[in-house]
């Protein structure tokens, strides 16, 4: 790696390539030292960009406690960003969770990866612990630390009314700082590099904020080819029913998934207990556009702009947030579920393991929450106030074992589920299970085929070809999170467009079976990091109850429990196939 | 897994696609399972799947009249490397289809690390899938439907030009095109009017009923290619509609019921054309809506004597008025956008009750059952087929 001290370095470092701006920096906190240094090439090659590179960069030094000094938190852009290529906008933050201890990215969208590609950096690497809060500003002329003591104990909304609108900005909340192990980074105010706890990795450090904003140009390698690849992908996103359909992404959000899921008898309600909620319609994507009379907003270079604002400006739940806030713990009150979004967001937590971790305790300590303490404990748990807080803001797995009932966190390596129940789809609980990331529904996505239909339906209640398809969706996934591509842009296109799309940009030779390799290598270094961290196959594993206990059936539908036998079997293929057993 | 092979297997044969013993069917879980032996040549297929991160693979010589149009598209390509389709929803879904003249592990891996399917030449064609051989299937019949297209409209183009230019049209060429018509003719299903239930539904059971017996018998009047289209019927404030991505012939528990006023978003897996049949039964008050892709319908939707305009442009931006015998042609997209077939369809099917979408397909609607829209589909093909045959032979005696 050519290190340069900075601030010699020219704007642009490796002028022959495009897509990349070929330049990286470093910043150590504790020397307060930043270092400029060519993105190194056969990382690209290797890795791509985003998730991928991020990951290689962290590697061994994951073996560190997360806030341990030499803890790098990486903010990484892909090849695409600042182009239009349709969801351009994304970025990877990648570290050790707090929550998990697994190595861990975050895809998150807004403007920032954008901003940081036009300042003329592919990636940020922070390493060390300021002494006192710190701010990082980057812009066309460089990188800079200033001391931000006056930011510490604002909250996100507080934050953005000082920070104003120009460029974009992460930041923490008052969670981050004090540590809670789910909190969260926020771009711009609401975009969430939400789970796992990296907040409170940008927290340790004593980081308050990263400003950026330049105005450089992206090169393109071949612009005609781009626009031609691009054509190719808005149609399929206008044929796709999930994307521009009527009742599509664009129209109502993920929130779109409400109905949906209540329909197929698998929304976890009351911890998870249940798997149908009466009352689901009072928050669904229709009561929110219709209550709020949303308008559509988005990531920057998104033509889906599936984020959902209020004519009032309340920021919209997703699906994951609206379901646990709702079903999870048994409320039908859509402006409590809102305003549990809102306290969220304003403090930097993570929703779904907030929510999760409320229900958990509600089920240990035999309650039925409602919406008020909802709401109290959710202030409480933020600003880890008296020992409830303190205790839940360890997230469900820690809270529940200090309890003595760690099966009643519904979580995976620590990690709280999202709102698909695994009864309902098998093939989603064996990715659960196999996530390098935990309870993560966003590793293999396989509701995609198991509920959206796509690319094509698949039999959601059996195991047969799920272990394949997931391993092929694992790798599929590394690759958009390294290119850095939406997942969304997925139920309609593919590989096959985005490969055209990464050559035009880039120059490169890349194909399905290219990419897909690159993936495979990205997701092997997760495993291999991983297992190096101590985690093994018994991790790899989902609470008890999906095994004994029968979900909500009904409407000719039957939701039994998992056959645990089956679930090995499949979880056996899975392992020979990703030749980590013969 | 060897249920899901023999199920595409029997769809090839049942489909007049590919004969049993011209096809193999390899599937990966964390075994392999094929509905062959993987011994001799077809061993190549089997080190295919070793060098691609997929779950199946599906190699197969089309049966006639598909082989014949491949030899004869490729013979007249001048050695292209690949096929572009001309309906619209191949054009969508499938971009072209490469051509590869090796049999080998890595040409076949290359071809297809960059598309769907490939043609490989005297030899068949090559798909697979990542998630279930239902990918390597739809492919495969794509593949054929959209050569089945792209051969007859280039003839037609090819007469045109030489009747234009009083150019004699070269014998091995006429003799190709009528020997291919004439297997196309004897490949088709016999033409017999099935008769569809014509009470009015009572229940739900009964729209479900006549949904799912109106797709079967659309799919086996190959009405469709492989199993795309689309069908719903508006019942008690509910629209009912085949799901997206489902099996025509296979819609028993791939029916959503889609509130007409909105109110849920359950309908999301609903079919992409949901819109453009809503807004048809809300432009005409028609509760039967059928959409298929009758082969001679497309063809002769793109037959067009209009010169000097963009034909890449035409499928979305035609402004001329257009009919086949009293049918409109009109442009539209698949699914939403200012250009989509939602707000094109509609209105014309308000003077008639059918539209050809250009290079794409048919809509029909009816009252009370799918019997109406059903014959109305048939008669439209009919008419298509026998206008692009009297369009054939107009041209021919001009040259003679
Ligand atoms: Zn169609």
């Amino acid at each position: 790696m050519t290190v340069i001290e900075y601030p010699k370095g020219p704007k642009c470092y490796n002028n022959c390539m495009s897509g990349y701006t070929g330049k990286s920096a470093s910043i150590d906190l504790t020397t307060q030292k930043i270092s400029i240094f060519e993105t190194p090439d056969d990382l690209r090659t290797k890795y791509l960009g985003g998730r991928g590179i991020g990951v290689a960069m962290a590697g061994d030094r994951t073996a560190e406690e997360y806030n341990a000094p030499s803890m790098p938190l990486i903010f990484s852009a892909g090849p695409l960003v600042g182009t239009s290529a349709p969801t351009s906008g994304r970025m990877s933050v990648v570290s050790k969770s707090p929550l998990t201890g697994t190595i861990f990215d975050c895809s998150v969208g807004g403007r920032f990866a954008t901003e940081l590609k036009k300042a003329g950096f592919d990636l940020i690497e922070i390493t060390g612990i300021s002494d006192k809060w710190t701010a990082i500003e980057i812009s066309d002329d460089g990188l800079s630390l200033t001391e931000a003591e006056g930011l510490a104990g604002m909250n996100i909304s507080e934050l953005s009314r000082v920070v104003g609108t120009e460029g974009s900005f992460a930041a923490i909340g008052r969670a981050g700082e004090k540590g809670v192990r789910f909190a969260s980074i926020i771009i711009d105010g609401h975009y969430a590099a939400g789970r796992g706890g990296l907040g409170a990795v940008m927290g340790a450090k004593k980081l308050k904020i990263i400003k950026v904003r330049g105005s450089g140009k992206i090169l393109v390698y071949d612009s005609e080819g781009l626009k031609n690849a691009r054509e190719d992908i808005m149609r399929l996103l206008r044929a796709s029913p999930a994307v521009f359909g009527e009742f599509g992404l664009s129209e109502f959000g993920t929130a779109a998934l409400v109905d949906l899921i209540h329909a197929r008898r698998m929304e976890p309600t009351d911890n998870f207990r249940r798997t149908f909620f009466p009352d689901s319609a009072k928050y669904s994507g229709y009561a929110m556009k219709t209550g709020y009379q949303t308008k559509k907003a988005g990531c920057a270079g998104c033509p889906v702009l599936c984020k959902k604002i209020g004519a009032e400006g309340a920021v919209m739940p997703e699906y994951e947030t609206v379901s646990h806030f709702g079903a999870l713990n048994g409320c039908g009150d859509l402006k409590a579920i809102v305003e549990a979004n809102r306290i969220c967001n304003d403090y930097g937590i993570d929703t779904i393991t907030a929510a999760s971790t409320i229900a958990c305790y509600a089920e240990i300590r035999g309650i039925e929450a409602g919406p008020s303490e909802m709401l109290s404990l959710l202030s409480a748990i933020a600003e880890k106030k008296g020992e409830t807080g303190a205790t839940l803001a360890e997230g469900s797995y820690r809270y529940a074992l200090s309890q003595g009932r760690p099966e009643l966190s519904m979580s995976v390596k620590k990690l709280e589920m999202p709102a698909y129940d695994p009864r309902g789809a098998y093939g989603m609980a064996l990715a659960y299970a196999t996530s390098n990331r935990g309870g993560c529904h966003l590793r293999a996505y396989p509701v995609s085929h198991e509920i959206l239909r796509k690319p094509v339906a698949t039999d959601r209640f059996s195991f047969e070809g799920k272990a394949r398809m997931i391993k092929i969706a694992e790798d599929l996934n590394a690759v958009v999170d390294s290119l850095t591509a939406c997942k969304f842009l997925f139920f309609a296109a593919g590989l096959e467009e985005f490969s055209k799309v990464l050559n035009a940009v880039t120059g490169m030779d890349h194909n399905v079976q290219s990419l897909l390799a690159i993936g495979e290598r990205i997701w092997n270094l997760e495993h291999t990091i991983n297992a190096a961290n101590g985690f093994d196959e018994s991790h790899d594993d989902l609470p008890e109850r999906f095994f004994a206990e029968e979900g909500s059936s009904g409407a000719a539908v039957r939701i039994p429990p998992i056959n645990r036998k089956d679930f090995l079997k499949a979880r056996e293929n899975y392992y020979r196939i990703r030749g980590y057993k013969t | 897994m060897h249920k899901l092979i023999n199920k595409y297997i029997c769809k090839l044969e049942a489909q007049g696609l590919a004969k049993r013993d011209d096809a193999l069917l390899i599937a990966l879980d964390a075994g392999m399972f094929s509905n062959r032996p993987l011994t001799g040549e077809l061993s190549v297929l089997k080190d295919v799947l070793s060098l691609m991160n997929i779950s199946s693979i599906l190699f197969a010589r089309p049966a006639e009249p598909y082989w014949s149009m491949i030899r004869e598209v490729l013979s007249h390509a001048g050695g292209a490397d690949s096929v572009v389709p001309m309906d619209c929803e191949t054009r969508t879904f499938f971009h072209d289809i490469p051509v590869i003249d090796e049999f080998s592990p890595q040409a076949i891996a290359s071809a297809l690390s960059r598309r769907k399917s490939a043609i490989i030449r005297d030899r068949g064609i090559v798909t697979y899938g990542t998630v279930t051989p239902e990918q390597a299937y739809v492919s495969f019949s794509s593949a054929c439907f959209s050569v089945y297209v792209k051969y007859f409209h280039d003839a037609l183009q090819y007469f045109g030009a030489h009747a234009a230019n009083s150019e004699k049209v070269s014998k091995e060429y006429l003799a190709a095109f009528k020997d291919i018509s004439k297997k196309a003719d004897t490949a088709s299903p016999p033409r017999k009017w099935r008769v569809l239930r014509s009470e009015p539904p009572c229940n739900e059971d009964d729209v479900l009923f006549m949904i799912t017996e109106a797709g079967r018998a659309v799919v086996s009047q190959q009405l469709v290619d492989s199993y795309f289209g689309n069908i719903s019927y508006v019942f008690d404030k509910n629209i009912y509609i085949s799901q997206t991505g489902s099996s025509m012939d296979e819609l028993e528990g791939c029916i959503d019921i889609v509130p007409l006023d909105g109110s849920s978003s359950a309908g999301i897996t609903a079919s992409s054309e949901l819109t453009a049949h809503r807004n048809i039964f809300l432009h005409t008050g028609r509760t039967a809506i059928l959409h298929g892709h009758p082969r001679f319908s497309v063809i002769m939707s793109m037959y067009c004597k209009k010169s000097g305009c963009d034909r890449s442009l035409c499928h979305k931006a035609c402004t001329e008025k257009r009919e086949i015998l009293a049918t409109p042609i009109v442009p539209g997209e698949i699914g939403t956008g200012a250009s989509g077939l939602m707000n094109t369809v509609p209105p014309a099917m308000q003077e008639g009750k059918g539209v050809i979408v250009y290079g794409h397909g048919v809509f029909t609607a009816g009252d009370v059952t799918f019997r109406g829209p059903f014959d109305m589909l048939m008669e439209i093909e009919e008419k298509c087929r026998a206008s692009y045959f009297r369009a054939v032979n107009d041209l021919l005696e001009h040259l003679s």
